[in-house]
């Protein structure tokens, strides 16, 4: 049974369990003659929530923890000796998971019965080929350790699978019938649904936590698996990026680093004077009518998303950079360079600082405005010497929300910049960045236990804190602000 | 009230060559919605006039229109005229910079720059580019401020943000700053709202004594204000002028009932 | 005049009572200064609306032609003697058939069809004639024979994708020029493509089936379709709106309604605004170390670029909802619990109703949002090249698919030009999406707006 299958029946479950519960309170309260504290429809309601969310949430743990659980009590079994030279434990386990997978993919083809596969032996079966068969595809021969380990963990599997569909059942039919034992005229129905209810919300709040917590928890953690493998001192401080995939790679992080500033610098060299200009135009000069057209528009622009400016990058600006700037100067010959992806995140900057200064600007009080033009100041001069320095705080927080986009942005890079990791000067190279790197370590064919891959984790976390940097910053201005005026 | 204010005033009418500003058939439109009724006014040199009347009846408007503040609002527009010493301000040739150089304008709630004290007076003759070097700016940055009779307790901390000075002092500051530019008129829009009763008492002195350098208009909520520190007075209602003349007679023996109901508290 | 104030305040300014009507030099200079700062701003406007206008033009005079394909119509004869050889039509046989059995039926009939018309263009000869076909053609043809054995030795109409390079010549992309230096076209099939045209033989329509087709491998661009694309992105929507709006409305209610003010809470709210700003491609390494890796969700699978979208849409979700959760008034929820109604009633049956437009365009722009996002997807496995469409819900949610953003992406990776007209058609397409998105959400906060 899937899980899918068990949610509907859990679902289910609890329907009928309304149903009973209601029925239950009418019949007890009209036997007993006594008024129901609460309406019926909350006896159903506390009934439903029992047998659904302590199920539901049994079943989500179980689904969470089972893969790993295994895996810990398999992967002990495998005796060192099955694992390669200079490979790695969690190697031969991923190999391990992926045969049991292409077993289970073959049995449910109905080739093979459950009896013939509990014969199957690696040195009679070719049992690569068939899984290649049923589209797993294995770099090298199954060896019998591997294989009896991949049997062992699917026989595990299945097992765990029957005893959780089990105990997600009982689990809903027992709180079920305990809620609905308890239904008495007198029981307040009310105040526990709402109770349940109330437990619900605050969980509910708690994913935006448990989401950071996962972020935060698998970049560190494969980062640290990253820095057994790799010295911490050669990723942040060497000017070399040349990963092999056959081991010796180096991996430093500056020449990603320095394309990243340095696409981010060109960006935002662009959008903040424009954005800030076109925020000061429609707050300052353009009459309402336009301002109550162009506020929306700047909103709807801001949302396009960067594949779109990816490949305006690629198909147009990148080739009009090299043929009408970056060859006839003698600059380069790529159409991917520093300069395109740099000025296309520039236009996608553009409405995002818009709208925030935008919304800065007018939160200046029009007192403000008017005690300067009441001195005989002109609207530049206002502007200038009394709106923007009494809007600073606040543009600063745009600014550093931007760069933090910036930083982050990875379609724009990834088909905008160029794959080459290089210092150079020369805004018209090809350049790359943290994101395109993440990008192309992860995607593809990947041992995911070599540095060359978890080198993206170590990437990821840089990323990370810096953004996070910028961001808490920003707020923190933004708010120092807004109470400033509030 | 004193000498120089009964002196320039014997009759009720200004005397020609003594008017400031004159308003004639001034009427203000919000859009669709008339906000001022032909007003005809004038205002004395050198004296202070207090513009009375309940909330809404257009006092406010008509200040705001003596140097053009009401430009910055779109659909506002004005009619008749008003004159500067015999110059239509409301001329399309006029340059509403200079206009309101010479015309100033203190709000009614205290609105300093977020700069230091130094930098909120010093904005104005920055501007309009009257000082040559820093000397004479900090000369006049000082002479307004002991003008405005707030040196004596921002000498030692000019540098510090005018946000952090107190209700009263942020308005002598806002005062100073519009006396910095050195306008023959200051128009105060109920400059003691938003004060206390201590710090309007010093405002009010303060006014007082800059009648004799500037031409004061004033617009107040308050009766006792208005017959404490002006000259004379004008009454709105309803966005009509309904009776102006010498502040103590208007006070004593005003022409019109509605005034009399006003002045004695029975509306407003 | 007699101005006493001039000799005294304005010891350094500038003379008193001159006429209002004599502009200083200075003013004229500030003026001058202030036209130049308008016209600063107005040309920043105006740059961007260039900007936008190139990025546009871009995108739609490089995609619109993929709205468009060249198809050759023409008789097919299903030789019985090939296709059914034993003749018994059985299904099991007929499944046998590969394409390269049905390629020289095409070649066949393209040759006999030119005889008929009389159309014959020197240096071309019939095997290079059926080039103008595409390779998908074949696939095409297998398909409709297995689906109707009962044609087996008739004659049936065909409309035949054209090669992308032929496809390519009515859009402008391919000329004789190009086609001389062309190894897979030469001048002599363009010739002839031009002579079938004109014997309307091959001609342009609406390309429907770039909305239903799947992806086609790298020398087929003229059979590449959205179909798995369009699918695997709706299924991914479907996962986002059934979990980011129940549990974003839900904290929301909770942050806002009943959460005391404590650190805790504030913690939360920091971390809602935080998680807004992360990059996407940070959900990305998430939902790869924590769904694929260590709960051992399948790649490629909708259910994974959903539940990253979802958590990448739930900041989005609580933020609009919790400011329309304020902007309903708290007399109205007072006036609920003044009768006698519990906090949880007077939320669930006035106040959430109340705020039910904000939120539903919060979760419309959420959703656009999401529907646009490429970078985490990438990361998930969702680049892969997927000719399967995937199965009906909720088990086709772990099948493979792509999305649109991707599909966009994926097809610039490829060598042929042709690619980047599907690109941008699809960009064109997805972009379509959003602006309906967002039309709506627009609409919704225009209809919905109240003023309390």
């Amino acid at each position: 049974m899937t899980p899918s299958a068990i949610i509907l029946i859990v679902l289910g479950l609890a329907a009928i369990g309304y149903v009973l519960g209601r029925q239950r309170a009418l019949k007890t309260a009209q036997r007993e003659g006594v008024k129901l504290h609460s309406l019926s429809g909350y006896h159903g309601q506390s009934v439903a929530l029992f047998i659904a969310v302590p199920a539901l949430f049994l079943l989500a743990a179980w689904l969470f923890l089972q893969p790993v659980l295994i895996e810990s009590s398999v992967s002990g079994r495998i005796p060192q000796s099955a694992i390669p030279e200079g490979g790695a434990r969690s190697l031969v386990m991923f190999d391990v998971r992926r045969i049991a997978e292409g077993l289970n993919q073959i049995v449910a083809g109905g080739d093979v019965s459950e009896n013939d596969l509990a014969d199957m032996r690696a040195d009679v079966t070719d049992v690569r080929a068939r899984l290649a068969e049923v589209g797993v595809a294995l770099g090298s021969d199954v060896s019998p350790i591997v294989l009896q380990t991949a049997k062992e963990y699917r026989a595990t599997d299945l097992t765990a699978s029957f005893v959780r569909n089990i105990a997600v059942l009982v689990v809903a039919l027992g709180f079920g019938a305990w809620a609905l034992a308890r239904i008495r005229p007198g029981l307040r129905a009310r105040n526990i649904s709402e109770t349940f209810i109330k437990a619900l919300l605050m969980g509910s709040s708690l994913v935006a936590i448990l989401t950071t917590v996962g972020i935060v928890g698998s970049l560190l953690f494969e980062s640290i698996s990253f820095f057994n493998m790799y010295p911490a001192k050669e990723f942040f401080l060497s000017t070399t990026w040349n990963p092999q995939f056959r081991g010796g790679s180096e991996l430093g992080i500056l020449p990603l680093l320095w394309g990243t500033l340095y696409v981010s610098f060109v960006a935002l060299a662009l959008a903040v004077p424009l954005g800030l200009m076109i925020a000061i135009y429609l707050a300052e000069y353009a009459g309402s009518r336009l301002r109550s057209y162009a506020k929306p528009a700047i909103e709807v622009l801001a949302g396009i998303p960067t594949i779109v400016y990816g490949l305006f990058a690629l198909i147009t600006v990148g080739p009009f950079l090299r043929d009408w700037i970056a060859q006839p100067l003698g600059l380069g010959s790529s159409s991917s360079s520093v300069m395109t992806a740099g000025l296309v995140m520039g236009i996608m900057l553009i409405p995002f600082i818009s709208s925030l200064s935008d919304d800065i600007i007018n939160s200046v009080p029009q007192a403000m405005r008017d005690g300067s033009y009441g001195l005989g100041a002109t609207k530049s001069e206002t502007i200038k010497q009394v709106i923007l320095p009494a809007a600073l705080p606040g543009i600063v927080g745009a600014f550093l929300l931007a760069a933090s986009r910036a930083i982050g942005e990875t379609m724009i890079v990834v088909m905008g910049a160029g794959a080459s990791a290089q210092l150079d000067l020369n805004p018209f190279e090809a350049m790359t960045t943290i994101t395109v790197k993440i990008v192309s370590q992860l995607t593809g064919d990947t041992e995911f236990a070599s540095p060359e891959t978890l080198v993206a984790f170590a990437l990821g976390l840089t990323l990370f804190v810096f953004t996070l940097g910028l961001n808490i910053l920003a707020l923190y201005i933004v708010r120092k602000y807004r109470e400033q005026y509030e | 009230m004193t000498e120089a204010a009964t002196e320039m005033a014997v009759d009720t009418a200004i005397k020609e060559s003594a008017i400031k500003m004159r308003g004639t058939d001034v009427s203000v439109f919000y859009g669709e919605k008339q906000a001022l009724f032909d007003v005809n006014l004038d205002v004395a040199r050198n004296s202070v006039t207090a513009l009375i009347g309940p909330s809404g009846c257009g006092k406010s408007t008509f200040l705001r229109c003596l140097n053009r503040m009401n430009d910055t609002i779109d659909i506002c527009r004005v009619t008749g005229e008003i004159t500067l010493e015999g110059e239509n301000i409301y001329d399309p040739k006029i340059d509403v910079v200079e206009l309101r150089a010479r015309v100033g304008m203190v709000f009614q709630k205290p609105n300093p720059f977020p700069k230091s004290i130094y930098e909120n007076v010093a904005y104005g003759p920055r501007i309009h580019g009257l000082t040559n070097s820093r000397a004479e700016l900090d000369e006049i940055v000082e002479s307004s401020l002991r003008k405005a009779a707030i040196w004596e307790e921002v000498k030692d901390r000019l540098h510090e943000p005018g946000t952090g000075l107190s209700g009263g002092q942020q308005q002598r500051l806002c005062i100073a700053r519009a006396i910095a530019v050195s306008p023959e008129v200051i128009l105060m829009d109920e400059p003691c709202s938003a004060l206390d009763p201590i710090a309007t008492a010093k405002v009010e002195e303060l006014i007082d004594e800059l009648r004799g350098n500037f031409t004061i208009v004033i617009v107040t909520h308050s009766m006792q204000q208005a017959a404490r520190v002006s000259q004379r007075t004008a009454m709105f209602h309803l966005g009509k002028l309904v009776e102006e003349g010498v502040t103590d007679k208007m006070f004593t023996n005003p022409e019109t009932k509605l005034t009399q109901d006003y002045i004695t508290g029975r509306f407003g | 005049m007699t101005d006493t104030s001039a000799d005294t305040v304005a010891a350094a300014g500038r003379p008193k009572a001159r006429s209002l009507y004599q502009v200083s030099a200075r003013t004229r200079k500030r003026h001058a200064s202030e036209t130049r700062f308008r016209m600063m701003g107005l040309a920043a406007v105006i740059f961007s609306i260039i900007a936008l206008l190139g990025l546009m033009t871009s995108i739609l005079s490089n995609g619109l032609s993929s709205f468009k394909q060249t198809y050759v119509t023409m008789e097919v004869f299903l030789d019985p003697a090939k296709l059914d050889k034993k003749g018994n039509r059985s299904p099991e046989d007929l499944a046998k058939i590969t394409t390269f059995t049905i390629q020289p039926l095409i070649q066949t009939a393209l040759a006999e069809t030119m005889e008929a018309r009389g159309i014959a263009v020197e240096g071309v000869n019939a095997k290079t004639a059926v080039e103008l076909i595409s390779k998908e053609a074949p696939a095409q043809l297998r398909h409709f024979v297995l689906a109707n054995p009962e044609l087996i030795g008739q004659s049936v109409r065909f409309e035949l994708l054209a090669s992308g390079r032929i496809d390519g010549y009515y859009k402008g992309r391919v000329t004789m020029e190009s086609a001389a230096l062309d190894r897979n076209i030469s001048p002599e099939q363009l010739t002839l493509a031009d002579e079938l045209k004109a014997a309307g033989l091959l001609e342009s329509r609406f390309n429907w089936s770039f909305f239903t087709a799947p992806d086609a491998s790298d020398t087929r661009p003229e059979a590449a379709g959205l179909g798995v694309a369009i699918l695997g992105s709706a299924y991914m929507m479907l996962i986002v709106l059934a979990l980011a709006l129940p549990i974003g409305v839900a904290a929301s209610i909770y942050l806002e309604e009943f959460a005391p003010q404590n650190r805790w809470t504030d913690l939360i709210e920091v971390n809602i605004a935080n998680l807004a700003a992360v990059p996407s491609i940070v959900f990305g390494i998430l939902g790869l170390a924590i769904f694929i890796n260590f709960v051992g969700l399948p790649q490629s699978a909708p259910i994974v670029g959903g539940l990253v979208l979802t958590l990448m849409t739930l900041p989005t979700i609580i933020i609009a909802t919790r400011a329309a959760l304020k902007a309903v008034p708290p007399s109205i929820k007072d006036a609920a619990l003044g009768i006698g109604a519990s906090k949880m009633q007077a939320i669930f049956h006035h106040v959430l109703p109340l705020a039910a437009p904000g939120i539903l365009t919060g979760t419309i722009i959420g959703l656009a949002q999401a529907l646009g996002e490429t970078a985490p997807l990438l990361l998930i496995g969702m680049v892969a090249f997927v000719r399967e469409y995937p199965g009906a819900p909720p088990e086709g949610f772990f099948d493979p698919a792509s999305a649109l953003p991707v599909q966009v992406y994926n097809w610039t990776q490829r060598g042929d030009p042709a690619f980047f007209e599907r690109a941008s058609g699809a960009i064109i397409v997805l972009l379509v999406f959003l602006v309906i998105m967002n039309t709506v959400a627009i609409l919704l906060r225009r209809r919905f707006e109240r003023r309390w």
